[in-house]
């Protein structure tokens, strides 16, 4: 096996872009996630059927397709519609959009794990609808998903380096830049490899620590 | 839609068979390396335990595409060894996906009840013979529902080989793409290609839990697997409806 430190040091700069890119990818696509899984999970709580049912057939066909070709669908057929986003944001909408379907199963799960008696007491007190929400099941709930709302950003920071095929330059896509230039794959590809690993499995040990913590 | 000419779909239909060929080869590999892993961590010794589980979090960790590209470029040029890109994509998989896989295997034997452990030792059954007659047939049905979820995420995860020219869905859907000019249809039918796949796939699974919870003597359980609520009548979601319902009677 021949392994050039030189060329991992020449790597360094366009690696530590490509980091930048990773990470913020993983945080704007995070928040969509959180933001857009909570609205899935209420719309499938909506007295009304005609709410429930689209929402339901939408996640269920998102999370059940790949996520690479939802970001070649986005790339490609949002532009012919008139709606031009750079390969990042793309990149961003899709990871946000495919994983916002598997939060909302993590907030249904924790949902309804909220005691029935909870619900039943807002009624007594005949609170809004809203603030029911807000203010007794959602602290309740979401205290418990935190967690596996954790483990799905482990899961969609090993799912980023997909933007990398729509031409976005994270760690990924730096490194096959770098080997397209220097024909070296050896490195680049071995030291992004390893940042995964490096990146994944401390987030792991703190998600297995909230858990511990927060799940009781 | 209309666009699409016959030597179009044809591209098409031979993606779905590699794509199906892919999900079938890696899950047997997965579900090899899966038993064997998932087993290992459960060894009375510490250093079969420990690299079983180096196994598990580096597979795990690291990314399966970054894994993919490593296997294709960096192996024949570090190492001299081609592989055959289809089994460049099978091995990937296979190998990242197994080392889920072995977690639910791991936690399927964890729990079977010790007793039962305790009673194949009373019994001087060998430790392979408390495995095979014991555990696994006890552990099995739980491990099926989520192994369909797992499933799943491969057959997802295959896409990902067209990115090494391997003509799948997705890489055919990219030559019909460039054929037609038009992203729009092309896309949308293999989306609906997939989710049908991932479906056919839940409807085995679940035939596969019947059976395998029927032979220790269990009902499934109902509203389980990924695509419950398209295919089973969703029970009245007890919160919300109770409420509207109080409400009403009110």
């Amino acid at each position: 096996m021949k392994w050039d430190w030189s060329a991992v040091g020449d790597f360094m700069p366009r690696f530590w872009d490509g980091v930048l890119v990773t990470l913020q990818a993983l945080v704007l696509g995070s928040l969509i996630a959180f933001a857009l899984g909570l609205v899935w999970a209420m719309a499938q709580r909506s007295p009304l059927k005609a709410v429930r049912w689209p929402v339901m057939v939408v996640t269920e066909f998102i999370r059940n397709t790949p996520l690479l070709v939802q970001l070649f669908f986005l790339f490609y057929v949002l532009p012919e519609w008139g709606l031009t986003l750079s390969a990042l944001t793309t990149g961003i909408v899709g990871l946000g959009l495919h994983y916002s379907t598997y939060t909302a199963e993590v907030y249904r799960a924790g949902i309804d794990g909220v005691p029935v008696g909870q619900w039943e007491a807002c009624t007594a007190l005949s609170m809004p609808r809203g603030r029911t929400w807000s203010a007794v099941i959602l602290p309740q709930a979401i205290r418990r998903v935190v967690p596996a709302l954790g483990n799905y950003v482990i899961a969609m920071l090993k799912d980023s380096p997909m933007i990398a095929v729509i031409g976005a330059l994270e760690m990924l896509g730096q490194a096959r830049q770098f080997t397209s230039i220097t024909f070296l794959p050896t490195e680049p590809i071995t030291v992004v490899g390893i940042a995964f690993i490096v990146i994944a499995y401390p987030a792991s040990l703190l998600t297995r620590a909230l858990e511990r913590r927060l799940v009781r | 839609m209309t666009d699409l000419t016959a030597g179009l779909w044809e591209l098409l239909f031979k993606g779905v068979w590699v794509t199906v060929q892919l999900t079938v080869f890696s899950a047997a590999l997965g579900a090899f390396v899966a038993f064997v892993v998932g087993v290992a961590r459960t060894n009375r010794l510490w250093i079969v335990r420990f690299l079983s589980g180096l196994y598990m979090e580096i597979f795990r960790g690291t990314s399966a595409l970054v894994l993919m590209f490593w296997m294709f470029f960096v192996l024949p040029v570090a190492f001299g060894w081609q592989l055959v890109p289809m089994w460049a994509a099978v091995l990937a998989l296979g190998l990242s996906y197994g080392a889920y896989g072995s977690e639910i295997v791991r936690g399927a034997l964890a729990a079977v009840a010790p007793a039962q452990q305790e009673a194949g030792i009373a019994l001087s059954f060998s430790p392979w013979q408390r495995l095979v007659k014991i555990q696994l047939p006890q552990a099995w049905p739980e491990m099926v529902p989520p192994a369909n979820n797992l499933l799943i995420e491969l057959l997802k995860g295959t896409a990902l080989v067209s990115v090494l020219g391997v003509g799948d869905i997705t890489f055919g859907a990219a030559l019909v793409r460039n054929a037609l000019g038009e992203s729009a249809p092309v896309y949308t039918i293999i989306l609906v290609m997939y989710f049908i796949l991932a479906f056919l796939l839940t409807r085995v699974m679940r035939a596969v839990e019947r059976k395998a919870k029927a032979g220790i003597g269990q009902a499934p359980q109902k509203g389980q697997g990924v695509l419950r609520k398209l295919t089973i009548p969703r029970q009245a979601d007890a919160p919300s409806s109770d409420l509207s319902k109080s409400a009403g009677g009110a």
